[in-house]
């Protein structure tokens, strides 16, 4: 039976759904959104906050005993740049969890395969529990699991673009594939989106864009709530497999005897 | 092959005859489209398409939305010198000038970075004349060891450099460049451009490209609006833009859209340039390259400033002085030009925070860079 829980590393969350903190009007709202979404996961980029200052007006707002504050290093072009900055946010007190977003393109921000896998082999040896950004490529995956990573974090669609999943067939082989938690990240622009993603079985969604800049954010993460909750239901349910054929209720062969 | 050969493929005077040629449904085609030709771009900068502002502007600013959110990053200029070796006709640093010439002193420069670092802004400009003896790399190496301590983001507006040199400044903290070409008609280059190193148009061109390739982060370009007509000055803006983000696909590429404002020296602009044409140059450029960072500057006024905010601009300065020493002493002469918008930093952080919009201080870190 599926379990309305996700756990990563032994570590248990009740909410499928985790959030990105970007692109907010303010991180007041910021706040009241990641509350309505229910999430437990909050991802961070290092280079928007001063990692060592409580006082950052940004990390103020998130409550990290409720919260799994989870640092990204995006802006990193390269391993050594996304290593080092982990272990900054480590050195200021964060816990040894990290978002590795190693994004050479500045505008789709997509993921350098060969650079995160090499981050991801130096941090995994550190301590880290590394959540790796990654496009939606099976293989690398499967590469990410054997050297450690406690998740891997396939794109549904470049980050921002809100066109859903796109990368779906191999999602899909992802999924079937995995033996440690598949979250969806990028491109998921609607709770219909998030709710396919789940309904698929991935383990989690991560949504930003679609939350920060819908016309009434705090009620946007609200219904991603819902529709991950629901798509989890549906799931618990057990989802009608897709079929070939039509199955039709009246068999055409019911008339044959043995 | 380097911008150059690349702008070298058009003539300036039949961009201007395809811009012009443009009418009303030309431009209807090109704004139901979701990717724009370069004929498409200079459709938008055309007479025709500033029927169509409203549309443009909407869809501007459902896009801006959707790649940068309710978002304005701000920055904090700080001159460290007004010092010129050339003779720009247009500029209030020009050598000829007569006014007390002044290069900060590093305890200066201590004592302006005191004042700003107040401001709570991480992002900061580090603007000079154009005076590579006076401004030499070392001293803005040591200049950028001061800064670093304070601020996360560190861009130069100074004289174009050697790839190497840029690769210094980078290995010290220097994160992103801004260098506007002016005028990008070689003709009208050599009318505005009488004296010094920057007469040579082709070392100021490839500049961008000497910076990105010595690791530069972010580079910004742009035309001087009002040297020449800017329709097809931006579409050459649009161009370089391009080519950088293509050739430079690790690179932020961000456009400005300077004005030509009242400097010493006085000059008169040929071209006039109103609101409607600065807000049609952004929007032409937003619905061109959808993730090109456009920037603001206090050279505008609070009004207008306020405005633009919702029709796709990224960046925006805040609190500007435009003359070494205009922080911390309180100094007025020796401006480059003058600033329309005066509102303090402060002012204009909470007045882009009253907008709904997130005014972000912050967006970098130094730790970025290995020698940091």
């Amino acid at each position: 039976m599926f379990k309305n829980e996700l756990i990563i590393d032994n570590r248990k969350f009740k909410s499928r759904l985790m959030i990105g903190t970007g692109k907010f009007q303010s991180n007041e709202i910021m706040k009241q959104a990641i509350e309505a979404s229910g999430a437990e996961i909050v991802t961070v980029a290092l280079r928007r906050v001063d990692i060592e200052n409580p006082e950052d007006d940004l990390l103020k707002h998130i409550d990290t005993n409720k919260f799994l504050l989870l640092p990204n290093t995006s802006g990193a072009r390269d391993a050594v740049e996304a290593v080092r900055l982990a272990r900054l946010a480590r050195a200021a007190g964060c816990e040894p969890w990290v978002k590795l977003e190693v994004t050479p393109d500045p505008y789709y921000l997509l993921p350098d395969p060969i650079e995160t896998f090499k981050a991801a082999e130096i941090l995994v040896k550190e301590g880290f529990k590394v959540l790796p950004y990654i496009n939606a490529d099976p293989i690398l995956c499967k590469r990410l699991e054997e050297i450690g990573t406690v998740t891997v974090m396939p794109l549904g669609a470049p980050i921002g673009t809100n066109k859903g999943l796109k990368t779906v067939e191999n999602l899909k082989i992802i999924i079937e594939q995995s033996n440690i938690p598949v979250v969806v990240d990028a491109g998921i622009g609607a709770p219909s989106h998030a709710a396919y993603a789940i309904e698929l079985g991935a383990d989690a969604v991560l949504v930003n864009t679609a939350i920060a800049t819908a016309g009434d954010p705090v009620k946007m993460a609200a219904s991603f709530k819902l529709a991950v909750e629901a798509a989890c239901v549906a799931r618990d349910a057990g989802m009608p497999t897709e079929k070939q054929y039509a199955d039709a209720s009246s068999p055409l062969t019911g008339f044959l005897r043995d | 092959m380097s911008f150059y050969d690349e702008i070298g493929k058009f003539n300036w005077s039949e961009v201007k005859e395809f811009i012009y040629s443009r009418n009303e449904s030309d431009v209807l085609n090109v704004i139901n489209k979701n990717t724009l030709s370069l004929e498409d771009f200079a459709t938008l900068l055309s007479p025709a398409a500033e029927s169509f502002l409203e549309p443009m502007a909407k869809e501007a600013h459902r896009i801006t939305l959707q790649r940068f959110g309710k978002t304005i990053k701000i920055y904090i200029p700080m001159y460290v010198s007004n010092e010129c070796v050339n003779s720009c006709v247009y500029c209030g640093f020009n050598v000829h000038n007569k006014f007390n010439r002044k290069t900060l002193t590093l305890d200066e420069v201590k004592r302006e970075l005191e004042v700003i670092k107040k401001t709570g802004i991480k992002h900061i400009l580090i603007c000079s004349g154009e005076h590579p003896k006076k401004v030499s790399v070392d001293y803005l190496n040591e200049v950028v060891k001061l800064v670093r301590r304070d601020f996360s983001s560190i861009i130069i507006e100074v004289q174009p450099l050697d790839e190497n040199e840029y690769r210094v400044l980078y290995n010290s903290g220097v994160d992103s460049l801004a260098l506007y070409q002016e005028t990008y008609n070689t003709d009208t280059y050599k009318e505005v451009h009488l004296g010094g190193k920057k007469t040579d148009y082709r070392y100021r061109l490839e500049a961008p490209e000497r910076a990105a390739a010595a690791g530069l982060r972010t580079i910004g370009i742009g035309a001087l609006m009002g040297l020449d007509d800017f329709r097809v000055e931006e579409f050459f803006v649009g161009l370089h833009a391009r080519y950088l983000m293509r050739k430079f696909w690790k690179t932020h590429v961000t456009v400005s859209f300077p004005r030509i404002r009242d400097a010493e020296g006085h000059f008169k602009p040929k071209y006039l340039i109103n609101d409607k044409n600065l807000v049609q140059s952004m929007l032409a450029l937003r619905l061109f390259l959808h993730d090109v960072g456009l920037v603001i500057s206090t050279r505008e006024p609070a009004e207008l400033r306020d405005k633009l905010i919702y029709l796709g601009v990224t960046q925006m300065s805040a609190g500007s002085k435009t003359n070494p020493g205009g922080y911390a002493a309180g100094e007025e002469e020796g401006k480059q030009f003058e600033v329309e918008d005066r509102r303090s930093a402060q002012e204009f952080i909470e007045s882009v925070r009253k907008k709904g919009f997130d005014p972000v201080l912050k967006d970098w870190d130094s730790s970025f860079i290995n020698a940091v």
